[in-house]
């Protein structure tokens, strides 16, 4: 029973990164028609950025708190990363760390709020209805911005503790719960609640949802669908940035390889859950996450091989996906 | 008199076909003019020309005076027309509520007055108010959609086949209520049904091949069994 609350747990930590990935690419690929494969290169702006502004900031903070705190080792090449090395026996206090990892958190998503209003406004502006072009540009431009990651911050893989707030395992009966896993876990579940509020409650979401159908009904009742494009795109964006940011703690070293592996999962999400079915995403993430923990527990060889074949079961018997609608074009 | 909506020699084009060849048509302030043709003949393409939803290659456009040509379909919208597309436009993920919200410019009171117009007017509507239009029947799809394009204070009311796929006592129903319209607001109705297009309209246009053919009164095409079978096949 243990080992299942455990199993359970981690499961559901995994699939709330996913959705974080997941949520954003299925609206964009339903309401806009693009597939988005630069969606994985945000996840990794997201990680990175976080990492980087997370030992950054932490560095000033301790530095200013105690003077003869000593600079570790630091990694990168034109922006580097330094650790720092408290005092014997020194502690940040809880609010110190608590608003050095908030802040951390908030350059991450801007950062990558900032890179997704961009990327729309310059390259997926031009190609909506085109889905040969949007599949070389966005192709592209996770090709050049993933070296760029690997040029600003070097190519090695190198370390990222969880925030100290957030560490260790609590021991209840058998089970081993992780903090940091039903941290994840609760910010999934707000993020989620958050989204279902916008979408079901705001004239955004509405707009959202009506453009899910049919840009062009959208258009013809007077409402600019482009301006939606270019926040959904961007919302989109961010919240993969903030996977990204929370999976690097996670996994505890950071990897340009990062993004690619997670874009894969969120695509199968999507075809699992639907095109542009939120709850699709929230449940396939889901599904995908206790899956993975328990598959590669099980048959660790297989945790590949079982994504891809839920994938096609989906594909063959409910190709519209669980939750999802007709693909449509757009304009 | 300027007229409010002024098409001349009108091409317009979807991707390598030119679909509409020379489109002429004017609509006066407060008339009812109805478009008829065959199936394919180019009308539906008229409407959505208008609309900036398929793009215009030559000829003048204009609503009030002003060019519509280049313009994007949102602010085409603004200008003041509502439009009731063939397929209906109705979002199924949206309660009736919402998918009537939606289409508001403004929520102030006379939009709510309007709203509570299209209400009374369909009172299936209102029945239904809170229901996702996902599973209304495809009459109530229909009355959604022209009460969608009523709820803003709009110069023009285009309206694509409203008629098509709908039973007889709904299209009934229906021409009572375009009729109503009608009497307040100018319309530009597309319809292939005859007894339809006759009981709304005041002047008709004959579309065929993407020309302009004919124009006249109603009340003479109803007379005119030689024109109806040349071009509409009756």
């Amino acid at each position: 029973m243990g080992t299942l609350v455990t199993l359970l747990i981690n499961g559901l930590a995994q699939g709330a990164l996913i959705f974080l990935m997941a949520a954003g690419l299925s609206i964009i690929l339903g309401m806009m028609g693009v597939i988005n494969f630069a969606h994985g290169t945000l996840f990794l702006w997201g990680g990175y950025s976080y990492v980087w502004s997370y030992y950054a900031i932490r560095l000033r903070v301790v530095m200013n708190v105690f003077p003869d705190a000593v600079p570790m080792t630091s990694f990168g090449s034109i922006l580097t990363i330094q650790s720092v090395q408290l005092p014997e026996g020194a502690v940040l206090p809880f609010v110190a760390e608590l608003l050095i990892f908030v802040a951390a958190l908030v350059v991450a998503v801007s950062v990558v709020f900032v890179m997704g209003l961009v990327f729309e406004k310059l390259f997926i502006n031009r190609v909506y209805g085109r889905v040969p072009a949007q599949i070389l540009i966005t192709l592209g431009i996770q090709v050049v911005f993933t070296d760029l990651v690997r040029v600003i911050w070097g190519p090695n893989p190198f370390p990222i503790d969880r925030p100290p707030f957030l560490q260790g395992v609590s021991v209840v009966g058998t089970a081993r719960i992780v903090h940091y896993n039903v941290f994840l876990i609760l910010v999934g579940a707000g993020i989620a609640l958050a989204i279902h509020r916008i979408l079901t409650r705001s004239r955004v979401g509405m707009i959202i949802r009506a453009g899910l159908q049919s840009p062009d009904h959208v258009k013809a009742i007077g409402i600019n669908i482009r301006r939606y494009f270019t926040i959904v795109f961007a919302c989109g964006s961010a919240l993969a940035g903030l996977g990204g940011a929370l999976y690097m703690p996670l996994v505890g070293n950071v990897v340009s390889t990062a993004g690619m592996n997670n874009q894969i999962l969120a695509f199968i999400v999507v075809v699992i859950g639907g095109l542009g079915s939120f709850m699709g995403s929230f449940l396939g993430s889901i599904f995908l996450g206790v899956m993975g923990v328990g598959v590669a527990l099980t048959l660790p060889g297989l945790s590949v091989v079982a994504n891809v074949l839920i994938m096609a079961l989906v594909l063959m018997f409910r190709p519209q996906g669980l939750f999802g609608m007709a693909v449509k074009s757009n304009g | 008199m300027q007229p409010l909506l002024k098409a001349e020699h009108i091409v317009s084009y979807i991707g390598p076909y030119t679909i509409l060849h020379d489109v002429s048509l004017e609509v006066q302030r407060g008339e009812a003019v109805v478009i008829l043709g065959r199936n394919g003949a180019g009308k539906t393409t008229f409407l959505k020309t208008i609309m900036g939803l398929v793009n215009t290659r030559e000829g003048v456009l204009e609503l009030d005076g002003e060019s519509l040509v280049g313009q994007p379909t949102h602010l085409i919208q603004r200008r003041g027309i509502g439009y009731v597309p063939e397929d209906y436009g109705v979002f199924d993920l949206l309660t009736i509520e919402e998918n009537l919200r939606i289409a508001m410019w403004k929520e102030d009171a006379p939009t709510l007055e309007r709203r509570d117009y299209v209400l009374d007017l369909f009172p299936d509507l209102k029945l239904a108010y809170k229901r996702f239009a996902k599973t209304l029947s495809g009459g109530q799809r229909q009355m959604l959609s022209v009460a969608r394009a009523l709820v803003n204070d709009n110069l023009i009311l285009l309206v694509d086949e409203p008629s098509k796929g709908l039973a007889p006592v709904i299209i009934e129903k229906l021409a009572l209520a375009l009729q109503q319209i009608s009497s307040h607001t100018t319309v530009l109705l597309v319809e292939q049904n005859f007894a339809l297009a006759c009981a709304v309209g005041q002047r008709f246009y004959i579309i065929n091949e993407g020309r302009t053919v004919e124009t006249g009164t109603v009340a003479d095409l109803i007379k005119d069994k030689e024109l109806q079978a040349l071009h509409l096949g009756i």
